[in-house]
Parts: C-alpha cells; structure tokens; sequence
C-alpha cells in the first residue's frame, strides 16, 4: 500500500464523504441530524480504516497522485503518514461530538448541519494534501463554514467574534500565499514532500536565494509562513481573536474550533513550517521560544483571571497549544549527538500525541460545558454554580475526569502529551522547559478552582433540581472517557504509529 | 464558424429593433435564444480550435486601397474571451428578464453591444477591431441612459466621452502607425511585423494604451466606471464590467503591447525607480488595485462597493500584463475571465437580486432589512460571489491572481507586496458589505423600510436562479480545472513573445 | 475654341439650364390651377430628370476639355467629374426634398433657381482658368442667395439671405482682388500657368505680393466653404433658409467650392514638382494658409456647437467644423490622387448626409413648428423610422463606424500623414480626432432628446409625426446608402479611383 500511488483512492472518498453528506442533509427536512450523524459514523469508520492501512515505516502512504495545471505545479496530490493519519481520526471523532453535543438546534437545523459536515471535509482535506494549493485551498475554505457557524448561531456579540476570527485568519493566509509563491517561482514545485527533500539536502535555500538575491530573503519568507500559522494556533500576541470567536460560539461549534481547527495550525507548523524553513526556524528560535513560553504562562494566567466558563478554557486552549509550539520550536535545534536526538523525537512525539489528545480533551469538556448550558438555561459564569455534584453526581464525576485530563494528571491521556514534550524540552531548552511548569502549576489551580466552584459546597436553591445525565448522553460520552483512559493507561497505541513517523520526520529535517 | 456570433448578434439585435411593440415576452424569448446561440457557438468553437495556434476564420479585403482586410481569427485568447461574452450576454438576458420599459429597444441595444464586443475579440485587422470598438459605444450610451438610475444621462454621456476620447487617441496612433509602416496593410500580424522604429514606437505606446486603459479603467482615468456602473441598468453593468472593461484590457495587450513592444524598453534614464512606461503603467496598475480597494471600502451604496472593486480587479490585469512574463500574462487573461464573470455576478446580485426588490443600495438602509433572512437564496449568492471575488481558493479568482502575483514577483517584488495589500483589502471591503447588507444584526426603527415596508420580498425567479448558476458554475469550474483555459492561453501568451509581437 | 467644342464639353450644363427654363414654362404656362403639391412634384421631377440628363450627357461626352488656344478653360475627368456627378446627384435629392414643402407658392422658381446654381457648380468644378471661376462662383452664389431668401413669411429667412449676400458680395470683391494679383505676378489667368510661372520667378523667399493674394483668395473661398474666420453668415444663413434650400447649400455649394479648391491644389502640387524648391513658390503659403483656416474652422466650429440649442444652427457650426476638417486635408495635399479622392468621398458623402439631416429636420419643423433641441424630445414614439434615420446620420457625422462619415474621415487624415509626416501633420491630425471625440458631445444632445427623455406632455400623449412618403423614402434611402457605403467603403472609393485610372 505505501509508496505506490493511486490504489483505492480513500483520501479523496474520506474528503467527498461528509460534502455528499451535508448537500443531503439540506434536504433531509426533520432528519438532518440523523442523517449527519450517520454520515460522521461513516467518516470515522473510514478514518479507522486509514489509521490501521499506514505503512509501518513512517512514510507517507495510501497516495493519491494526478496532475492538475502543470504549468503552474499544481498537482492533486494525497497522502497520509502517522501525523496525518492521526489528525483525520481526531477531525473524525470531534465531528462526531459536536454533531451530539447539538442536540437542539433552534433554527435552521439542516443548514447547521451540513455546514458542520462542509467543515469536516475542510479538516481532511488539509490534513491529506500533500500540494500547497490543494492544502490551501481547504486551510482557507475551511473559514467559511466556520464564520457562518459563528455568526448565525453564536452569542450576543457573535457578529464582531465572527468577523475578527475570520478578517484575521485570512490576512494570516496572506503571507502564506506569498511565501510559497516565491517558493514556487524559485523551484518550479508546490509539492510538500518534493519541497521538504529539497530542503533537507539545503537545495531548497540555494533555489531560493539565486531566484531572489534580497538580503535574507528565506529569513522573511520563513516569517511570512510563520505568520500565516502564529495567527491560526494561536501564538501570543496573536491570539487575540480567539476567546472572543471560541465564546461566542455555540458551544459545539467551539468544540469543532478548538479540536481540530486549532491543530490545523500546529499541522501546518509540522508539515511546512519546519521541513522548508528550519535552519531560519533555528535561527528564531530563541524569540519564538519567548513567545511560546508567553502563551504557556500568560494563556494559564488569563485563564484564571476569567468569569466565564467557556472563556477560561479558551484561553486554557492557548494554553495548551502553547506547549505544542514549545515543543516545536525547542526541537528546531541542529542535532549534535544521539541523546539531543531522542529528545527531538520524545518532544515531537510530545507535540503529536498532545495534538491528539487535546483535541479530544477539549473537545469533550466543552461539550460538558454545552450540556451544562442546556440545563441552566445559557447561565455558564463561573460563580454561577455550586456544589453540583449532589444533584447530578455522574455529570460531576464525568466532567471531573475530562477536567483532570486537561490538568494533565497521570492515567489520563492529557499528560502524555505533555509528558512526552517536557521530556524533550528539558534538555534542547531548560530555560523555557522552567519557566512553562509555572504554566502546568497555574493551569492545575484553574481547574482546581473551577471544580471547587461548580462541583463543590453548597448548592444554590436553582441548582437544587439540576438535571443528571441521562442515558443517551452517558452512552455517548462513555467512549471518550474510556478513549481518554485508555490512551492515558496505554499510551504506546498510538505511540507505535506515530513514532515511525516521528523517527522519519526527522531524519529529513535540517536545522 | 465563429464569425457566427457576430452575425447572429448584431442579426438578433435588428430583429428585436423590428419587433411589434407590446410583445415583452417575445423580445425577451429572442433575446435569449439570440445569446444562447452566441454561447453555444463560442463554446463550440472553443473546443474545436483551443491549442491550434491562430486559427483564421475570414480573411477578404475590405479597402484594397488602403490595405484593410476584413480579417477575423482567433487564437487562445480571443477563444477565452469570446467565451466570456457568451456567457455574460446569456447571463445579462437572463437577470433582464423583468424589465418592462421598452423591452425589444433594450435587447436591441444589448444585442449590438454585443455583437460589437464579439467582433473586437475576433479581428484580427486593426482597422477593424478599431471599429467593431467603436461600434460598441453607442448601444452603451443608450442602454444607460435610457434605462438607468442614478444621474444616468449625466454617467452616460461621461461614459460615451470617455470612452470616444480614448479610442480617439488609439486612432492616432494607429493612423500613425499605419503611415509609418508605409501605409500597406493594417493587418496586426503584418504591422507587427512591419519594424517600426523604436523611437516611434516609444511615444506610440503610451498613446494607443492609454486610449485602451481608459476603458479598462486603469487609475486615474478610471473616474468614468463606477459612475456608469451604479447608473447602468443590471444588464449593462454585469456587460460592462464584465466584458467592456475587458475591451479595453484586450486591446492594450493586443494592439498597444504586440505592435509597440519597444515601447517597453528602458529609457535609459530613471526617476524614482521608473525607468520605462512599463513602470509607469505598472505603478499605475498597481495604484489602481490599491485605490480602487480602499474607496470600495467606504462606499455608502452598495453598487458603488462593486464599481470600485471592478476598478481594483482590472488593476492586476493591467499588472499581470505589465510583468511581461509568460505566468504574469497569462494570469491577466486569466483574470479577464475570471473577473468578467464575478463581476457580471456580483452586479447582477446587487442590482437584480437586491436592488429591484428592496429599492435602495444604500448599506445603512440595507442594514436594518435583515436581509439574510427574507432573501436566503440572494445572501447565499452574495456569499459565494463574495467569496469568489476576494479571491477564495476553488475559484477562478484565486488561479488568475495567483499567476498574476507570481508573474508580478517575478517582474518587480515591490509591486507584488502591494498587490497584495490590495487583496487584503479586498477581503476587507467585501466583507464589510456582506456584513452591512446581509447579516448585519442592527434592530429597525419604526420609521426605517418607507420603501418596502414589511411584507416579504419578491421571491427568487428562475431566470435569477439560471444565471446566478450558470456564472458561479463557470468561476467554480475554472477555479477547480483551469486547464481547460490555461491549455489555451499559455500557447497564446508564448507566441505573442515569441513573434515579438506576433 | 469653335462654338462646337464649348458644346459639347458644356452639354450637361445645357442640360440643366433647358431643364430651368422648362420648369418655369411648365409651371407658369400648364400648372397654374393645379394644387401646390402637384405643382411642386411635378417641378421637382422635371428638375430630378435634368439632372439624369446632365448625368448622361456628362457620361457621354467623358471628360471633355475646352481650350481657348493654348489656355486650358475647363478640365473634364479626373476630380472634376467626380465632383460634377456629386453636384448633380445631391441637386436632385434635394430637389425630392421640396415635393412636400409649404415655404412657397413659387416651387417653379424655387427649382428653376437651384438648378441654374448647381449649373454654376458644374462649371466651377472643371474650371481651370480664373475669370471661369469667377462666373461660376457668381453664378453659384447668386442663387444661393435667393434661395436662402425664399421663404417670404419668414424673418429670418430674409436676414440670413441678407447677412449672406452681404458677405458673399465681399468676399467676391476679396476674390477678385486676388485674382488680379496672380495675374499681375503672373501674366496669366489660367491656373497651371499661373502656378508654374510663381515657382520659376519666386527665389529663395516667397514674394510678399503673393502672400497677400492668398490671403484674398482664402478669404474668397474660405467664405464660400464657410470656414473660420469666414464663417459668420453661415449660422444665420442655415437657420433662416427653407429646409431644401439649406440642404442645398450644405452639400452641392460645398461639393462645388471643395472640387475648386482641388483644382487649385493640383495645380499648385503639380507646379511645385517639376521646381528645384518642392516647398517655395506657391506650396509653402498655401499650406501655411489653409492650415490656419482650418485650425480656425476646426476649432470655432466644434467649440460653438456645444452651446447651440437650435439644430439648425448646430447644424451649421458642424458644417464649419467639417469643413475645418477637409481644409486639413488640402492643407497637405499630395502630388498623386490621394488626396484628392480622399477629400472627394468626404465631401460627397458629407453632403449626402447633410441633405438628410436638413431633410429630417425639416419634417420635424414642419410639424413642431420649432427647430429647437426640444422639438425632438420623443421623437422614437412620435416616428420611430424617422428617428431611427436620424440616429444614422447623426452618428454619421460624428464619425462612428461602421457609418460612412468614419471612414471619410479615416481616408482623409490616413492621407494627411501620408502626406505630411512631420510633427505639425501630425499635432494637427491629433487635434481634429480629439474634436471628433467632442462632437460626438453636441450630437449626443439631440439624439439624447429624440431617443432617451421622456416626452414633456403631462398626459403622457404622443402626436405620432407623419411624413410624407417621397420625404420618406429618400430619407430612409440616404440613411441605407450611408450605412451600406459605411460597410463596403470599397464601393464609393472604387468609383472615385475609377476616374483617376482612366485619366
């Protein structure tokens, strides 16, 4: 199946999928959301199918390759390696989640739904291309459905959110776009896999510096890629759209934002980012660390400065994908012996699997935060509750596990991730390594406190009533916990299929 | 066979001219007929002779005296174009489907104008480009005048002027061509090759291009376009921004570039950076795309929003042709298409869609008339022309200005970077209308809709929904397989460089 | 010369001098109680079948030439027949013009008069000795004036005949006294002569005695062809005279001036070619001469008709315009036929044009009452034939293709450059396009009322506006001929060049 191109075309199946889904959705009438769940279960059968038909090497396999505009080196051109693959179950399995967590939708249900599924098909197409314009033209497509998602049926101050989340995204792009253009004039190629071979012998740097004799010139082009992705992960200070976009939102559509689309950026980082541009990555390593550090650390005490539930995880969100970045940037380091490299590889395994599960974790805990929202009528401020495990001990319990998680207590997979990255990081860059346990420590009191404040004490007359889970929801949350445990007890499921991948990364990236 | 559209349009428009009064339904049933034959004949063509090189069609003389032949061919990239203006003519019937005010007169007009157009793309003698060119501004003065709305004798007069002055100055510098090359042929392929002396080429340029880029609306004599556009009725605005402009574009890479080539080259001297009329023209692309996105960006009238960006987009064509690079110019054909279509979309949602149902453009009016929920179908469309404009992957806009930045990179990376400032811009001025037309959650006042009170809105026609289809359809299809248009320009482009000028 | 010769080579002048006469018999003798309209068609027709005859006569006898011994008095073929064709073809269109007018009782005259003057016209295209010229130009210009003045009840009518008659008779006593200087410098008043014997005797610098008379001749002439700064009668003059009778002199006096001017401009080439110095003698003044006419003419007429709101008088300041446009052409006038034949189809197919034009607005004065701008407004419902006429022959004039008058102009100036590649040629070229451009401006005003306002009649009625048939028919036949001759511009130029060839 690897390294023979055009066998069965999955790919572009598990892309067609949901669209096909979504256009029949529009004309389901009452069953939109019936037939937009079957249509995810689908998709996420598939996408087991893709994760279980890698190949065991780490290469990228299950190809799709076909010309397109040659003259403009434009191919349709899919693949997948463990990076890839993974990230198609976690768009696979956070579709599935939200389509649940929405359970009334209080007007225009079919559109909802099937822009839901639209977005689905963006999420694998950028996860699959392996050509620049096939992956940009979902990275930007994806932005349509997910303002719409926004401004139809989001909150109060929906419009301004959904405007900032896109206006800025797509100027982000914009610098993308313009970098890989002067790629593409220097080489002739969009081709990532072709791009990331010539960078790794350093053809790709010569290309580009004989074509555009300016000063430094992969040095701004680096800058424009890293611009496009600073803005989409988010990176401090560029983050600014996002707690107002994630709680806006309705919570399942957050959950859609911060599972996947969030990890479209950190995906870019991997695939892009670092193969094409790093030696100039390690050449910025030291300020981006900085910045990476900052989220860590200033997304954490933000998150503990906020009164609004939804708002805390956001900004516990940036949180999260700042050890990511942490992660990507310590690693962007030029190897000198065989122990910096099993610390590269611990670090982007780190990353890899905290992509994963974070994806999952936040996922899940805001759609608790929609379930909670549903029973208090829309109230979700942080002082607003109190003591609700006694009238609804299994919501309690259920929601304190995914909170655990996300604080990264061992046993659950929130701190593989974040193991894995500090294994790394510690000995490629003790400094930030240091200064982001103090995120780790702030983080733990949020989630503390936001236990304490919902679940514990005295319960509020209003509360007194507050309804349990009832069974279709206990069903429906029960395998994300198990997922969450069993990842978190045996991490090595999904470790033995990544870190082929991991190993092979990095052999051909250069610093 | 091509040859074809012409007759067929300009026979169409006489019909409609000797049509009974009172019959619209008929006028408009001939009208469509009339354009779809275009179409289809263009498409036919397209396939039959895309990739040949220069096909000739006729080719008679027509004043032996003087060395004008009746030349009509085409190669790549007068297939597209003619294309182009099938389509818009079957989309501007379609969305003028409800016009009462002395319908078989309207199509008349239409009709002409079109047949003028196919004739510019097709000739292939600059004499006769030059007339079909003239040719297609009367029916334009009238169509505007007569069935406008916004100060329309005024934007149509200013339109016709302009126009005429412009075609004027290609006059005499095609006369002067003409002279100098011995006064034997006006044939483009024989003057292209007639050696004209570099230093008359160096002030026949920038005359016969100008005369061309005020049509096209090149900065700063670009002030006739929005003006004409927002008075324009639907049709005529979807024809000329869509295709007219294009003329315009059509004719300085046509005439001007491929006749004057030497009229590019450095002067020798440099004033702050600008050292040719390529720089000149380039900086006032460039110019153009930025200007004409910023005004887009604080028009009050929705119609006005398009005009100026219509002005912003036809600066990267004159950009992309201005890289004198086969990715650049190629790119500029391409957004010719690309363009024409969006542009004849974007004004037939403006003005058909929106404006003959809630009677105003004005955005602050607009804004309070939640618009997205009585006209679901209309704000959908707007998305996705929207969409398209800015210039969103999956759609012609973004292959055409891909190649046109990449071209510009290639020519001078200061142009690209404004370019682009131009398409951020864009993004912002498109977003800004969608938002205060269709989405804007401002609450009405008691006092606000004097003109369409509450009741609901017409609803959407199937002519409206034919031609909404039929122009997204294109944009989607090009945007996904531009092949199909590439494999035609890109031999076009290269022979023009390789002939140096045919 | 035996009295055979001036014969034969006069013949279609003959021609149409009995058909004068027999007019006026026909009238005064037969037709006294019949009604005014058959009176009218019936003189028309007679006169419309003395110009077949000329027509045939001139055909037949094929370009004769007279000589008086050694001097050329008059030159058939070449440009002269061209032009004499065109006077007798535009004499009889306008002649179909009077069969339904009410200006006059005395149509008999009327025709009588117009064709004694086209006679004159005859005789001044093949003239080629000076006092020729001169009776032919009197002769042309003396019915002129009384045809301005025909239309009795009108005021203006008279005034215009006034002004003109007044001007004409001075610019005839400037004629003259040019005239007299060449023969003083040259001893002789027959033109070839004349211009060989300038270029023998002028040195290095031009004789400042010639000069001056070429400033009187251009006075002379320039007022004939109304060309600034000699121009002030017209406007007057096209305003006050009965609609056939403008038409008349808008087409076959200018066609007969401009056929004048040719010869002389022929001369003066064909002189200048056979001289040491191409440019002296009598080539330099002349171009230096006729270009500030037609700078003057170019400009004074464009810009004065923006401001018009009678057509007439728009009408008029276009003919100064056109006419600035024509002198460009003679003022780089080229040794082989070019430019001749390029002025020829300009100024004939000018003149078939402005027939139409007067024609057209005559039948909407006759029925509004009023030649103002407004007297159009709605015209496509009041009839839409006529307004579709119109829009052709407006269009026509303003120089758009694919009507004829593109490519007169085209011709004429692609023969300029021909000519004249210099800076200057070219400067002034570029000024006469750019002055097209604004033309198309002031007959957009008139097509604006006709086609795009809305009528002013508060009951929204509209008085339907009925032509008479034959006015019809030769309307709707002149816009045909342009637009078809426009299409195929081979055909008229192919006949032009017909004549050359057989030189």
């Amino acid at each position: 199946m690897s390294g023979m191109p055009n066998g069965i075309p999955i790919l572009t199946l598990l892309t067609a999928l949901p669209v096909v889904g979504a256009a029949i959705v529009l004309l389901s009438g009452k069953h939109a959301r019936a037939v937009a769940m079957i249509t995810a279960l689908a998709a996420t059968a598939v996408a087991l199918v893709v994760w279980t038909d890698l190949p065991s090497n780490g290469t990228i396999g299950l190809l799709e390759q076909h010309p397109w505009v040659p003259s403009l080196g434009i191919e349709y051109h899919l693949g997948v390696d463990g990076l890839g693959a993974l990230m198609v179950v976690l768009s696979a399995l956070v579709t599935l989640m939200s389509l649940d967590a929405a359970k009334r939708v209080h007007h225009q249900p079919n559109l909802y739904f099937a822009l839901v599924l639209v977005l689905e098909s963006c999420l694998f197409g950028t996860f699959t291309a392996l050509n620049f314009f096939h992956w940009f033209l979902f990275w930007e497509l994806s932005l349509i459905p997910a303002f719409f998602l926004i401004k139809l049926w989001g909150g109060a101050k929906r419009g301004p959110a959904a405007t900032q989340f896109f206006v800025y995204t797509m100027a982000g792009s914009v610098g993308l776009l313009l970098a890989f253009l002067a790629v593409f004039l220097s080489t002739g190629s969009m081709d990532f896999t072709h791009l990331s071979l010539l960078a790794s012998t350093g053809e790709l740097e010569q290309a580009v510096t004989q074509y555009l004799p300016h000063h430094h010139v992969m040095m701004w082009l680096a800058l424009g890629v890293l611009a496009g992705f600073a803005v989409k992960v988010p990176l401090m200070p560029f983050h600014t759209w996002l707690p107002n976009a994630y709680s806006e939102a309705p919570s399942p559509v957050t959950m859609l934002l911060t599972g996947t689309m969030s990890k479209m950026g950190v995906y870019g980082l991997l695939r892009i980012a670092l193969p094409m541009f790093g030696p100039e990555v390690a050449r910025m390593r030291t300020p981006l660390l900085v910045l990476a550090v900052t989220t860590v650390v200033m997304g954490a005490w933000a998150a503990a400065a906020q009164k609004d539930l939804k708002r805390v995880f956001a900004y516990s969100s940036v949180n999260h994908l700042g050890y990511c970045q942490l992660g990507i940037f310590a690693l962007a380091v030029p190897v000198t012996d065989a122990a910096m490299q099993t610390s590269q590889a611990a670090a982007l395994n780190g990353v890899i699997l905290q992509m994963f599960n974070h994806g999952i974790t936040a996922a899940a805990l805001f759609w608790f935060i929609a379930m909670l929202q549903e029973r208090s009528g829309g109230i979700r401020g942080i002082d607003d509750f109190g003591g609700l495990r006694k009238p609804a001990p299994v919501f309690a319990g259920l929601m304190g596990i995914v909170l655990f998680s996300s604080l990264g207590l061992p046993g659950l997979n929130g701190f593989v991730g974040e193991f894995l990255i500090f294994r790394g990081v510690f000995p490629l860059a003790w400094v930030s390594a240091t200064v982001s346990v103090l995120g780790l420590l702030v983080t733990a009191a949020v989630i503390l406190t936001v236990i304490q404040k919902v679940f514990t004490g005295p319960v509020p007359e209003r509360w007194a009533a507050f309804p349990d889970m009832h069974t279709g929801e206990r069903m429906a949350m029960a395998p994300v916990i198990g997922l969450m445990l069993l990842i978190g007890l045996l991490p090595q499921l999904i470790v033995d299929s990544v870190n082929p991948t991991v190993l092979n990364l990095l052999a051909h990236w250069r610093f | 066979m091509l040859a074809w559209t012409i007759y067929l349009s300009f026979a169409g428009a006489l019909v409609e001219a000797l049509l009974p009064k009172g019959r619209a339904g008929l006028a408009r049933g001939v009208a469509l007929v009339v354009a779809a034959g275009g179409l289809v004949i263009a498409a036919l063509g397209f396939a039959a002779d895309a990739g040949h090189g220069r096909v000739t069609i006729v080719d008679v003389p027509w004043v032996p005296s003087m060395g004008i032949h009746y030349t009509l061919a085409a190669d790549g990239i007068s297939l597209v174009l003619v294309l182009l203006t099938g389509l818009a003519a079957v989309a501007g019937v379609l969305f003028s489907w409800n016009i009462e005010l002395r319908v078989n007169e309207f199509f008349a007009f239409f009709l002409a104008l079109i047949g003028g157009v196919y004739g510019v793309f097709l000739s292939f003698d600059v004499f006769l480009l030059f007339v079909f060119y003239e040719v297609a501004i009367v029916p334009k003065y009238f169509l505007i005048a007569i069935w406008g709305s916004t100060r329309r004798e005024y934007a149509a007069m200013k339109l016709a002027l302009y126009s005429f002055a412009g075609s004027a100055m290609v006059l005499i510098g095609l006369l002067a061509a003409y002279a100098t090359a011995g006064s034997h042929s006006t044939g483009l392929v024989q003057l292209g090759h007639a050696g004209l002396p570099v230093h008359f080429q160096m002030w026949a340029f920038p005359l016969v291009f100008v005369g061309f880029a005020i049509l096209a609306g090149m900065w700063p004599f670009h002030t006739w376009a929005p003006t004409g556009h927002v008075a324009a009725p639907t049709a005529a605005s979807m024809l000329l921004a869509g295709v007219v402009m294009k003329l315009g574009a059509y004719g300085c890479l046509r005439v001007a570039m491929s006749l004057f080539p030497h009229g590019m080259d450095p002067w020798g001297f440099s004033f702050i950076g600008i050292g040719s009329w390529r720089d000149v023209f380039a900086l006032l692309a460039v110019i153009g795309i930025v200007y004409g996105a910023l005004v887009a960006l604080v028009q009050s009238d929705f119609k006005f929003v398009i005009g100026y960006s219509s002005v912003s987009h036809m600066g990267f064509v004159l950009l992309g042709l201005m890289t004198l690079n086969q990715i650049g110019m190629t790119g500029a054909v391409l957004q010719m298409f690309s363009h024409g279509v969006l542009a004849g979309l974007l004004f037939a949602i403006v003005g058909r869609m929106v404006y003959d149902r809630t009677h105003t453009r004005q955005l602050a009016e607009l804004e309070s008339m939640h618009l997205s929920r009585r006209m679901p179908f209309i704000a959908g469309a707007f998305v996705v022309a929207g969409m398209a404009s800015m210039g969103l992957p999956g759609f012609s806009g973004f292959v055409a200005e891909l190649q046109v930045l990449a071209g510009a990179w290639k020519a001078n990376p200061w142009w690209t970077g404004a370019a682009g400032v131009g398409i951020v811009v864009g993004v912002a001025y498109t977003w800004r209308a969608l938002q205060k037309a269709f989405f804007s959650d401002v609450r009405p006042t008691a006092e606000d809709h004097p003109k369409t009170g509450w009741h609901d809105l017409g609803a959407i026609t199937w002519p409206e929904m034919t031609g909404f289809a039929l122009l997204t359809l294109a944009s989607l299809w090009i945007g996904l397989y531009p092949r199909v248009l590439l494999d035609a320009i890109e031999p076009a482009v290269k022979t023009l460089f390789a002939g140096g000028g045919q | 010369m035996n009295y055979a010769d001036l014969f034969r080579v006069t013949l279609p002048e003959t021609m149409l001098e009995i058909a004068a006469l027999l007019v006026l018999v026909m009238d005064l003798a037969f037709l006294r109680k019949a009604g005014l309209r058959v009176r009218a068609a019936a003189a028309a027709l007679v006169g419309v079948a003395g110009c077949g005859a000329a027509a045939w006569a001139l055909s037949a006898t094929g370009g004769g030439s007279l000589r008086a011994g050694d001097e050329l008095l008059l030159a058939g073929g070449g440009s002269a027949a061209v032009a004499q064709y065109g006077i007798l073809a535009l004499t009889a269109l306008t002649l179909l013009l009077l069969i339904d007018s009410v200006f006059t009782r005395h149509v008999g005259e009327f025709v009588a008069v117009v064709l004694m003057s086209a006679t004159g016209g005859l005789l001044i295209a093949a003239a080629q000795d000076l006092l020729v010229i001169f009776i032919g130009l009197e002769l042309l210009s003396l019915g002129l004036y009384i045809l301005t003045a025909f239309a009795k009840q009108s005021g203006r009518s008279a005034e215009g005949a006034m002004k003109y008659y007044l001007f004409g008779g001075m610019s005839a006593a400037f004629l003259l006294f040019g005239f007299s200087y060449l023969y003083g410098l040259t001893g002789s008043t027959n033109l070839l002569p004349v211009m060989l014997r300038i270029h023998q005797a002028t040195g290095p610098s031009a004789d400042p005695l010639l000069l001056v008379s070429l400033v009187m001749i251009a006075a002379g002439l320039g007022f004939k062809v109304a060309a600034a700064p000699f121009h002030f009668w017209a406007p007057d003059a096209y305003e006050g005279a009965p609609a056939p009778g403008a038409a008349f002199i808008a087409s076959v006096s200018k066609v007969a001036s401009f056929a004048l001017l040719i010869s002389i401009g022929t001369a003066g080439a064909y002189a200048s070619g056979t001289s040491n110095a191409p440019n002296e003698g009598f080539i330099g003044p002349w171009t230096l001469v006729v270009t500030v006419l037609s700078l003057a003419s170019m400009l004074a007429g464009n810009l004065a008709a923006l401001a018009q709101i009678s057509v007439r008088r728009l009408l008029a300041y276009s003919a100064i315009a056109h006419a600035g446009y024509i002198l460009l052409g003679l003022a780089f006038f080229s040794r082989s036929n070019a430019s001749a034949a390029a002025i020829l189809y300009y100024i004939l197919t000018y003149g078939l044009t402005t027939i139409g034009a007067f024609g057209a607005v005559g039948v909407v004065e006759r029925a509004t009452g009023s030649d103002r701008m407004d007297a159009f407004l709605g015209l496509y419902k009041r009839n839409p034939l006529l307004a579709a006429v119109l829009l052709v022959l407006f269009l026509s004039l303003a120089g758009i293709p694919p009507l004829v008058g593109f490519w007169a102009k085209f011709n004429l100036f692609a023969a300029v450059l021909s000519v004249g590649a210099g800076p200057i040629a070219f400067s002034l070229v570029a000024l006469a396009v750019a002055l097209s451009a604004v033309s198309l401006y002031y007959y957009l005003q008139v097509l604006k009322r006709a086609f795009v306002m809305p009528v002013a009649d508060p009951a929204g009625r509209v008085e339907k506006i009925s032509v008479d048939p034959v006015t019809m028919i030769v309307l709707v036949a002149i816009a045909a001929a342009v637009v078809v001759m426009g299409c195929f511009p081979a055909l008229l130029q192919g006949w032009i060049a017909g004549f050359y060839a057989a030189m």
